[in-house]
Parts: structure tokens; C-alpha cells; sequence
């Protein structure tokens, strides 16, 4: 791998002194209508260091994240950078102090190309260095293992690559500290492996690194620091010495037992937690009645999109399908077809037996087709609606919740009240707009949204991404559940293999927009994907 | 579909990240009220600089528009018609549609309206007369909507074109119609037959306010109803603030838009037909008394709120009627400036 490239030049004060911390925040406090997102938190980030923020859903990492990039501005605390106070009035001001950030959810201006937003918000003239950002993007790129046409729109990227991108910009701003609010919840094991070791070398030029992940190992893997939030507060720090003299196992005991509380300390033996590929499933009873079909479906790609060829695929009744594959190799478009927001060019959708390939996506919803997007805030939930009308979206117009066209909120609290119990969404009333919902919470909604209402089959598209480890688990569970004891077939689609190992029956990898093969998820057959999932062409 | 997918284009998603000091009812209503009074004052500023009084200038309108009894009841009368446009630029701005040609769906209802009313007045009994007349308001206006409104569903087209297009058409449109099969044999001035005083819409009792201005609150108060307590006005709302929202929750995108499309258009009829009815009894030819562009600044102001646009269309009311002085109003209001 090539050395991470000069587009990334530090200013000389980077990382100089090594004794005090680059970037510090004492007592910051931030609230919002019915939370304390942030109590008074402290917290020194040191240069050459990846500093770990951890903690569940809705803890307010994000919110300290957005606090030092000038997103918010807290209630109360101050913040020091280099040892002097500043106040981060604005993004602006952030960039320029050399904080860089990738925010949780995409920030690239859809109908923009890759290029233009890359070049956007870099220097204050109007004049575009675009020959300086196709050769840093390029370099950038090639460091993190990632090919992406700096043609392409944005919005049409699938949110695994947009989140490249996101990385890629923040790197090439010539940042000091990096902020990486989940930058890996979209990527495959492999992509991940090559975003740590990019950055274990801008840990050695200096940088210091706030890196927020939900995935316990990928912590402990490039994590010197760790920092556990619990409902607005910092539960604890392990500093480097603690971490590097503690045994793995032990590390992640403590780690979990300060994030959940001694409850959960159980927890940090499950898959979830380690990361890592435990047993393969037993083989399940599953009935030889196929409930998803498709028959040669192939889709024509929009712009800068991949689209998929003549993809054939059965799942039968309790069956969970896996599709693994890296981001935006067809997946949206797979998703899509069969839950009718796009027509199939060629070939046929089967749900039990009858065609759907002219049925509307209400239809389909009908038959209990399900569909839970991975694009939760672009098109999975309104952000400006409230908690309950998000639950309840696609029954509008349906009884019990609609009589005769008209509301009954009563019918709708009471709904929404149970999935915000059984759900675990942490919201302050249910009326709370869901634009406000931490990125995990919002998760936790369109999955309430999809598994209630008796599903028949269901199309996920990384169900988990986002969600804390005791989260995923329950999940995953229910997942589980439902297949087993309620016969729901799913096809599963994920980059998270070792999540796809977890649940699958049979797992099939996309590559390139054409099914390259399925395999039964057995021992062994994390080596079989592994190798479909670059082409096939075994190395 | 349409590209402009993602969020909305009209800013009414809520104001993340300073929630203390823009949210709530305060912050809308200080939203609402800032860019008037800010109006205001750039008006006294200027009437300074040329030398009159602002205070004055400014007592003169109220007192005319709202303070005398006949300035306070053309006010209301000129609400009428303002109100129900604004329902309609309502319903579909909420869907993001962007209804720009207002006036040619209030001309072309105007000139149906006008040209049929003596006719049909004549031959129906009072009400049914005005209801059948109404109707043809609203589907003259609906009816203009219908190709910008297919050309967006069907080709994703933008509407702010289409629209734009079709009021230089409706306009034109309707001055032929005037000018041609609908001009009045009986005076040289190029117009249509004129509805007998008797037939048009009665007036509230002592006053000289037609009942239009009640029509115009039913519409208001319906429009509000709909868009807060039914599915369709969810399913408008949605389709408004997230359009890929729209289409993974299986809302019908395509008849929606046209749907929505043609009730805006038909309620900017129903403008036309309420202000025909109450106030003219025919109309002129070039007439044009462009309300669309007005409001859409109001309506903004009430942040699609249709409730919230009363006072502010009733404001306008005031201020156009009380600048206007008592005899240059009628003559100022036929003619087209
Ligand atoms: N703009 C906002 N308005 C109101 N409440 C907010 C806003 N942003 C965050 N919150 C609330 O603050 C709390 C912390 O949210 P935050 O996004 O920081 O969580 P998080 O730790 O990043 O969680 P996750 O792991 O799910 O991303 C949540 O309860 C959330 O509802
Ligand atoms: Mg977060």
C-alpha cells in the first residue's frame, strides 16, 4: 500500500509538543427539548492517537462530535484547541482549526458529481482547484483500497461509497483531528481493514483521531484511547497504558459493562460483540415452498449506478437469504426491484408463487412485502413528521389508524407506544420530530415499522448498521424469531459478513450487479463469499 | 420520477440544531411577523427620505382599509377572493409542487365564469345558477393545471416552467375568449354581458360584504383540516418534505401530483369565480388583477399554514385597499396596471 500521500501535508503544529492535548472539552453540556444529549462532559484528545468514543445508542457522541465541528453550539463548557479557548461558531471555524469530520449520515449534495463536493468548502476563492482534487482524490482512494468515478452524481452513489467519499474529503482537508462518526458502518471487513491501517499512518503523522464505531473490535483493533458516553455522561476513560496491558477479553467485558451497565456484562462473549465468526448456524427447518422468486431479473442502471443482470434467486418459506457483497456492486437496485420503487427491465418477481412484476409498492406491501432501506434518513423516514407518524407511514389511510380518511390519534399513540417499548427507541415523547432521533434510534424505527404489521418476506438492507451492540443482538434475534416461529422469509443484504454468517441459511454475493454464485453457510463458507465477493477469480 | 429528490426545497423541515431559539409556535409567528414589520419600516425609511411622515402615511391606510366602515368592508370583500387562492397555492406548495400559474387558472375561470354567467343565471334559479357557475370556476381552473400537472407526473418535468407557460397561454386565452365569443353586443367596450345585480352572490345582511368571504373561510378552514387530519394531507405532506419517502412508502406519486395539481387549480378557480359572482358581474378584457404573486409571499409567511394565512391575506386586504383612494378604486381595480 502506497504511503499516505503529500495532499494530506499536516501543518507543521500538528502533534507538536506531544505533551498536552490537541483538542480538549471540559463540562461541555448540550440540551435539547426533553434530553440531556451532553452533561458536562470532559475529554482530552491527544495528538497521535486514536481516541475510541463509545457508548449506545443515543449516549451523545454525535452530539459532542457535532459540538466540535461547529454544527451545534453547547449550552454550556468550553473548548480548547492546541491549549487556547475557542469557540466553534460554525463548520467554517472548525475547518479551519483543522478539525475535519464525517458525519454520521451523508453529507454530499446529491445532484452534485464526487468532484464538486469535494472541491466544495475547500478554500474561501471561487475558483475551483479541480486538477488538485481528482489527483488527491485519486491518491486518497488508492490509500483506502476504493475506486469511485469522481464523475459520478452523489445522490446516486450507494451509501457505502458515499461514505468513502465522505472519508476521503475529510482526509484531503489537511485536517489535524479527524472525527469519524461511524465511518465504518457501511464498509465490508476488508474495506475497514484498509481505513485502519490509513489511519495508523496519519496516527504517526500527528493527527489525533476521534473514532466512533459500535463494533467493540474495530475499537479495540485501532483504539489508544477509549472513552465510554452513557446518557450524556462520560461513564469512564481507559487510557493507553490500561489498554495496551489489558487482555482483549477483559477490555471488552469492562468496555461493555461500562456502556450498559453490570446487566449486560454477559453480553460480551456474543458474536455481536466480538466480531467475529463463532459457530455456523445449524442447519433449520426450512419448508420447500418458495416465497421469493426472481427469474432472470435484470435493471437498468441510472446514472452512475451499476444496475443488475439477470439475477435468479429463490427463498423459501422460513429462509434467510444472505447477499453479501461490497457497497454498490447492486445492491440498492436488487433491493429496489423487489420492493417495486423500480421496474425490472427483463425477467420476473415471484412473491408466493404470483407474479409482482406490475404491482405497486403499496401492492406489494399488501401481499407483506417489507422493506427496510439502508437509506433511513433519505427515504426511510420524514424527518419533520414525528416519532409516531414515522411508525406508522406506510399504513396511511388504513384502519385502525385511519377511519374513513380521517386520523385517529388515539389508535396511532397507542401503536406507536408499544413499538417505542418493545423497540427500545429512546425518544422523548413520541411526538418528537424524527429528524431529532440519534442515527441508532432512527434505525430502531424503520425496523419497528417493517417487523410489526404481520411480514410475510423481507427485504433488508443492512438491518443493523448503526445500531449498538446490545441492539444488534436483540435484532438479530428477532430476526431469527421470526423466521423460525412465524415462517418470515428474508433476503438479508449487508456488507457485515460476519452478520451474514450470523443468520443465513444460504448466502448469495453480488458482484458487479450479476449474482456471482450462492453458497450454504457452512464451515468454511466465509472463504467461498470472500473470493465471489472481488469477482471470483480466486488469488 | 422528478430529481429534485431529498429534502425539501421549501424549508419547513425544522430548524435541527438551534432548537431553542426558532421552535415553536413564538418562532413561527416570529417568522411570520419579522419580514412585515421589517417592511414597514423600510417603507418609513423611505417616505422619510422623501419627506413625508410615515406615521401619518400609515394612519391614513389603516384608517381607510380598516378603521372606516366601508374601508373595512372592501377589505373583507378583497379577502375573499385572496383566501381561496391562497388554499390552493397551499395544497400545492405543501406537495412541493410549484404552482406558479395562478393567474392564468384565475383568468381562464374568470372568462368561463363571465362569459356563461348571464346565460346560466338567467336559466337557473338563484343558487343552483351561482353552484353550476362555481363548478365551472373550479374545473376551468383545475383543468388548466392538467398539463403542467401530467407533464411532471408522467416526464418529471419541472413545473415552475410548465405552469409559467400555460398562465401566458391562459391569459391570452382568456382575453380572445373575451374579445371574441364572450364580448357583450351591448356597449363598444371590449367586455362580457354583465350578470343582472340580483343574480350574483347575495350580501351579508347589512352589510356590503358578499357571502364569498364566508365561502373563502369554509375553504380556508377545510383546506386546514385536510392538510393536519387526513391521510391525503399526510400523504401531501410527505410527498412535500421527502419525495423518496413518498415513493418507498407506496404513496402513488404520479396521481397525487396530478391530483394535488388540479385541486390547487381549481380552488384558484373558485378565486375567480367567488370574485365574478360577488364583486364584477362580467369582465373586462386585459383584465388581470395578478394576485398570484402577492401571495405567494403570504403564504410563505404562514409557513403553509392555512389558518395562519387569514390574518396575514387580511392584512394585505387592508393595506392594498387603504392605499388606494375611495374614487380610484373601482377605476383602478378594471384596469389593468
Ligand atoms: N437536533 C436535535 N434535536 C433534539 N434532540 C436531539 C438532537 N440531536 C440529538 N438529539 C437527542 O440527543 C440524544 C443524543 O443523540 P446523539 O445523536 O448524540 O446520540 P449518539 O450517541 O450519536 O447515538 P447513535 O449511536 O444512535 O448515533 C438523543 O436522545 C437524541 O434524541
Ligand atoms: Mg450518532
Amino acid at each position: 500500500m502506497a504511503e499516505v500521500s503529500e495532499v494530506l501535508d499536516l501543518s507543521p503544529a500538528a502533534g507538536e509538543g506531544g505533551t498536552g492535548p490537541l483538542v480538549e472539552v471540559r463540562g461541555i453540556t448540550k440540551i435539547f427539548p426533553g434530553v440531556v444529549a451532553n452533561d458536562g462532559i470532559d475529554l482530552a484528545v491527544y495528538g497521535g492517537e486514536v481516541h475510541c468514543l463509545l457508548g449506545e445508542n443515543g449516549a451523545g457522541k454525535s452530539t459532542l462530535m457535532n459540538i466540535l465541528s461547529g454544527m451545534y453550539r453547547p449550552d454550556a463548557g468550553t473548548i480548547l484547541v492546541d491549549g487556547a479557548e475557542v469557540q466553534i461558531d460554525s463548520p467554517r471555524v472548525a475547518l479551519d482549526l483543522g478539525i475535519g469530520t464525517v458525519y454520521q449520515h451523508p453529507t454530499l449534495i446529491p445532484v452534485f458529481t464526487v468532484l464538486e463536493n469535494l472541491v466544495l468548502g475547500q478554500g474561501r476563492g471561487l475558483s475551483m482547484d479541480t486538477k488538485r482534487a481528482l489527483a488527491g482524490l485519486k491518491q486518497v482512494a488508492a490509500d483506502l483500497g476504493v475506486e469511485i468515478d469522481p464523475r459520478a452524481l452523489a445522490g446516486r452513489l450507494a451509501l457505502g461509497q458515499q461514505q468513502q467519499v465522505e472519508i476521503v474529503k475529510a482526509l484531503w482537508g489537511g485536517s489535524r483531528v479527524l472525527i469519524l462518526d461511524e465511518p465504518t458502518s457501511m464498509l465490508t471487513p476488508q474495506g475497514i481493514t484498509e481505513l485502519e491501517k490509513v489511519l495508523l499512518q496519519l496516527k504517526e503523522r500527528g493527527l489525533a483521531i476521534i473514532f466512533i464505531t459500535h463494533k467493540l473490535h474495530e475499537a479495540l483493533d485501532v483504539g489508544d484511547r477509549v472513552t465510554v458516553l452513557r446518557r450524556g455522561r462520560v461513564v469512564g476513560t481507559l487510557g493507553p497504558e490500561v489498554v495496551r496491558s489489558t487482555s482483549r477479553d477483559e477490555l471488552q467485558a469492562r468496555i461493555v459493562t461500562m456502556m450498559f451497565g453490570e446487566e449486560a456484562a454477559s453480553l460480551a462473549g456474543v458474536a455481536e460483540v466480538r466480531g467475529e465468526v463463532t459457530g455456523h448456524r445449524t442447519a433449520r427447518q426450512v419448508s420447500s415452498e418458495v416465497m421469493l422468486e426472481l427469474i432472470g431479473v435484470s435493471v437498468e442502471p441510472q446514472r452512475s449506478e451499476i444496475g443488475i443482470r439477470d439475477v435468479s434467486l429463490a427463498v423459501r418459506r422460513g429462509e434467510i437469504v444472505g447477499v453479501a457483497g461490497v457497497d454498490g456492486n447492486g445492491q440498492r437496485e436488487l433491493a429496489e426491484a423487489v420492493a417495486g420503487q423500480r421496474s425490472v427491465h427483463t425477467g420476473d418477481v415471484l412473491l408466493a408463487g404470483q407474479s409482482i412484476r406490475h404491482t405497486s409498492v403499496s401492492g406489494r406491501q399488501r401481499m407483506g412485502l417489507r422493506y427496510v432501506t439502508d437509506d433511513r434518513v433519505g427515504e426511510g423516514t420524514v424527518s419533520s413528521l414525528s416519532v409516531a407518524t414515522n411508525l406508522i407511514l406506510k399504513r396511511i389511510g388504513d384502519g385502525p389508524f385511519w377511519k374513513r380518511g380521517r386520523v385517529c390519534d388515539d389508535a396511532i399513540s397507542e401503536c406507536a407506544t408499544d413499538l417505542v417499548d418493545s423497540f427500545d427507541i429512546r425518544t422523548p415523547t413520541i411526538e418528537t420530530s424524527c429528524g431529532t432521533l440519534s442515527g441508532g434510534n432512527l434505525q430502531k424505527v424503520l425496523l419497528a415499522r417493517e417487523l410489526s404489521f404481520d411480514p410475510r418476506v423481507v427485504v433488508y438492507n443492512k438491518p443493523t448498521h448503526g445500531l449498538d451492540v446490545k441492539t444488534t443482538y436483540a435484532v438479530r434475534d428477532r430476526i431469527r424469531q421470526l423466521a423460525e416461529e412465524r415462517q418470515v422469509s428474508a433476503l438479508l443484504i449487508s456488507t457485515d459478513l460476519e452478520e451474514l454468517l450470523d443468520l443465513c441459511d444460504r448466502i448469495a454475493v453480488l458482484f458487479g450487479g450479476r449474482l456471482m454464485g450462492v453458497v450454504e453457510n457452512e464451515v468454511g463458507a466465509e472463504l467461498e463469499v470472500g473470493r465471489l465477493m472481488v469477482g471470483g477469480d480466486s488469488r | 420520477m422528478t430529481e429534485n429528490a431529498g429534502t425539501s426545497v421549501l424549508g419547513f423541515e425544522p430548524q435541527i440544531g438551534t432548537p431553542s431559539r426558532w421552535s415553536g409556535w413564538r418562532g413561527s409567528l416570529l417568522q411570520g411577523v419579522g419580514p412585515i414589520l421589517l417592511g414597514l419600516l423600510a417603507g418609513g425609511v423611505l417616505l422619510l427620505i422623501v419627506g413625508r411622515n410615515p406615521l401619518t402615511f400609515y394612519g391614513t391606510i389603516v384608517n381607510r382599509g380598516l378603521l372606516s366602515p366601508s374601508g373595512v368592508q372592501d377589505s373583507l370583500t378583497r379577502m375573499a377572493p385572496l383566501l381561496f387562492m391562497a388554499a390552493g397555492l397551499i395544497v400545492a406548495f405543501r406537495a412541493n409542487i410549484w404552482n406558479i400559474g395562478g393567474d392564468g387558472q384565475f383568468l381562464m375561470a374568470a372568462a368561463v365564469v363571465s362569459g356563461f354567467g348571464p346565460q346560466i343565471t338567467g336559466a337557473f334559479p338563484g343558487g343552483l345558477g351561482l353552484a353550476i357557475l362555481c363548478g365551472m370556476a373550479a374545473a376551468a381552473g383545475g383543468l388548466w393545471t392538467i398539463v403542467p400537472a401530467m407533464l411532471r407526473a408522467y416526464y418529471g418535468l419541472n413545473e415552475i416552467i410548465t405552469s409559467l407557460m400555460m398562465t401566458f397561454v391562459g391569459v391570452n386565452l382568456a382575453n380572445l375568449l373575451i374579445k371574441g365569443p364572450f364580448r357583450s353586443q351591448a356597449t363598444n367596450v371590449p367586455q362580457t354581458d354583465v350578470i343582472p345585480k340580483d343574480d350574483l352572490l347575495p350580501v351579508i345582511p347589512g352589510t356590503r360584504i358578499h357571502v364569498g368571504i364566508l365561502f373563502a373561510l369554509v375553504a380556508i378552514a377545510m383546506v386546514h383540516y385536510v392538510m393536519t387530519r387526513t391521510s391525503f394531507g399526510l400523504r401531501l405532506n410527505v410527498l412535500g418534505a421527502n419525495p423518496r419517502a413518498a415513493i418507498h412508502v407506496g404513496i402513488d406519486v404520479r396521481r397525487l401530483t396530478i391530483v394535488a395539481f388540479m385541486i390547487s387549480g381549481a380552488f384558484i378557480g373558485l378565486a375567480a369565480g367567488i370574485e365574478i359572482l360577488g364583486v364584477w358581474g362580467y369582465v373586462r378584457a386585459d383584465w388581470n388583477p395578478n394576485f398570484g404573486l402577492t401571495l405567494f409571499a403570504l403564504v410563505f409567511l404562514a409557513r403553509l399554514n392555512a389558518l395562519a394565512t387569514v390574518p396575514l391575506v387580511g392584512f394585505y386586504a387592508v393595506i392594498s385597499m387603504g392605499a388606494t383612494p375611495p374614487p380610484e378604486k373601482q377605476a383602478c381595480l378594471t384596469i389593468s396596471c
